[in-house]
């Protein structure tokens, strides 16, 4: 996107960015295996499933029957949601193998 | 090099885990030292892993290494620091400048922890100590009484032995926690931070916010959060906008508030938002930040084992001044030095390394945390977030609102109705006002 910043017909907001392209900016070295493990039945039972709204890159939703979803791909690593996680056994979270995950640039 | 026990296991004085600024600063110290020591560093480059936000103040570094800014990977050195308080309509600034911390030796600078993180590991380098990276310490090798002696890796045959393993593995720190020092989860003594990084012409950075070139600019903001306890941050690199929210776990998950929502709100805030118009999102981040500052604190060493920087919560969060890579790093020079001092009388017990807490209760690390101890609940408190920032923001608007025909209102009758209008009781106001004025006397 080529963009004169001092254009005065520039809205006064920067873009609204879809969370695709927000998560589009950040790189990450997928592993094939899934460092963050989510046992479902014990979600069923929570009664916050805070993680789907705290998580940054929103990587966790419920599904029909109630349980969790996860997908691991693009995940920053930053641990919110065993933090916020009530459910004892629920999460299981360790780091991505050596080298992979996410890769910051401007943290 | 590291040493060889009967002739087949190799020993290392020291093995640090993590190359952040704490691991750095302790292989530093080690290999200044002239002790063996080895980095193990989880990303793919020091720093790959690190986001924060966003001033280094690297005074510490003065002694270790002579003249650091001539080439540390700084983006702008901060002359001007702001702080915000704000409502969605509203902001009232106090706005410092100190040109002199612009020159050397300088203050604070803005830099990008990839960077930062990458360079002060290649000094350790420089210095003799070894870098291993894409390599995950997955736990602790213990001897039959229970002292650490090595840590596990997930290479092949990668266990590694050392005198003293050094955890600088961050603010989830799986080998503090495994060691007993840290709780598995604590949220109540954490904070989430989130930011997006926004493209924009140095030049145009420098015009918007009246920057000389390399000049920087950092905002700390308060009220912008939703009542959640918690802050927002603005600065500049060399050509790009730094925006974020750092805000209580608990208070986020309580509030099901998604966090980008929050920063949202900042980049669209009548006072941001025209700094930013045109500008690109270069990248968005997230990462945990431990709050619970001296009271919080764990326990800093067992047998074989020192833990620094983010493991052992070494961050500043305290109002007034945020800091923590300058404690990371004066935590790890400290741990580096007991470990030296170790090696020197052959007792690596948590006895042996006592020296690590002490000297860093003669020195800012500890003493600056302790002075602090009651700042985590104050600066976290709801009353301050929900209620005082709205009241300070009418006040000052009333305070500048001409009323002509009216008279001017007296400051007491404006004062007075401006706190009823927030439900702020004055027991309550005298309390908090009492605190503050404790912890940061």
């Amino acid at each position: 996107m080529n963009i004169d910043p001092n254009r005065p017909d520039q809205p006064a907001r920067p873009p609204v960015v879809s969370f695709e392209d927000r998560m589009a900016t950040v790189e990450f070295r997928v592993g094939e295996r899934a460092h963050i493990v989510v046992d479902s039945d014990v979600c069923r039972s929570c009664t916050t499933q805070a993680c789907v709204t705290a998580c940054p890159a929103n990587l966790f939703a419920q599904t029909s029957d109630g349980g969790i979803l996860f997908n691991y791909e693009q995940c920053f690593e930053c641990g919110t949601c065993y933090m916020v996680c009530n459910s004892e056994g629920a999460l299981t979270w360790t780091y991505p193998d050596g080298g992979h995950g996410v890769v910051f640039r401007n943290g | 090099m590291p040493e060889n026990v009967n002739g087949e296991v190799e020993v290392w004085d020291a093995v640090v885990v993590g190359a952040g600024p704490a691991g750095a600063a302790a292989a530093l110290a080690l290999a200044q030292a002239g002790r063996s020591v080895l980095m193990v560093e989880r990303g793919p480059f020091p720093g790959s892993k690190n986001v924060y936000g966003g001033v280094i103040y690297a005074r510490v570094l003065d002694e270790v290494l002579p003249q650091w800014w001539l080439e540390a990977p700084v983006q702008r050195w901060v002359t001007r620091r702001s702080t915000m308080i704000m409502t969605g309509h509203q902001a009232v600034t106090v706005d410092i400048r100190a040109q002199n911390w612009g020159e050397a030796p300088y203050n604070g600078m803005t830099a990008y922890r990839p960077d930062f993180d990458a360079w002060l590991a290649g000094k350790a380098v420089e210095a003799g100590a070894e870098l291993i990276t894409s390599t995950v310490a997955t736990g602790l090798i213990r001897d039959d009484r229970g002292r650490v002696i090595g840590v596990h890796t997930d290479r092949p045959d990668g266990d590694l032995r050392a005198r003293v393993v050094i955890a600088c593995d961050g603010v989830n720190s799986f080998l503090a926690k495994e060691a007993g020092l840290l709780p598995a989860a604590d949220s109540a003594h954490h904070t989430l931070g989130v930011k997006e990084v926004w493209s924009l012409p140095p030049e145009v950075i420098e015009e918007r916010y009246a920057l000389g070139p390399r000049e920087g600019l950092d905002i700390e903001m308060l009220g912008c959060t939703r009542g959640i306890p918690g802050g927002g941050f603005l600065y500049t690199g060399h050509d790009t906008i730094a925006l974020g929210v750092v805000v209580s776990v608990e208070g986020l998950a309580k509030a099901k508030v998604r966090p980008e929502e929050l920063i949202a709100d900042l980049r669209t805030h009548p006072a941001i938002a025209p700094a930013l118009r045109g500008a690109e999102l270069k990248e968005y981040a997230a990462h945990l930040i431990p709050e619970g500052g001296y009271r919080a604190m764990p326990k800093l060493a067992t047998d074989g084992l020192l833990i620094a920087g983010d493991a052992a919560g070494m961050c500043l969060a305290a109002g007034l001044w945020l800091e923590g890579v300058n404690f990371a790093i004066g935590s790890g020079l400290a741990a580096g030095a007991a470990v030296s001092q170790a090696v020197w009388s052959n007792d690596f017990s948590a006895k042996g390394l006592a020296s690590y807490r002490t000297s860093m209760e003669k020195s800012f690390v500890l003493a600056d945390h302790k002075r602090m101890q009651d700042a985590p609940k104050f600066v976290l408190s709801e009353r301050l977030h929900a209620q005082y920032t709205g009241l300070i923001c009418d006040m000052a608007e009333r305070i500048f609102t001409v009323t002509n025909p009216e008279p001017k209102p007296r400051m007491t009758a404006l004062l007075r109705r401006t706190v009823k209008d927030h439900g702020v009781r004055w027991r309550d106001l005298a309390k908090d006002a009492a605190l503050g004025g404790r912890i940061f006397r």
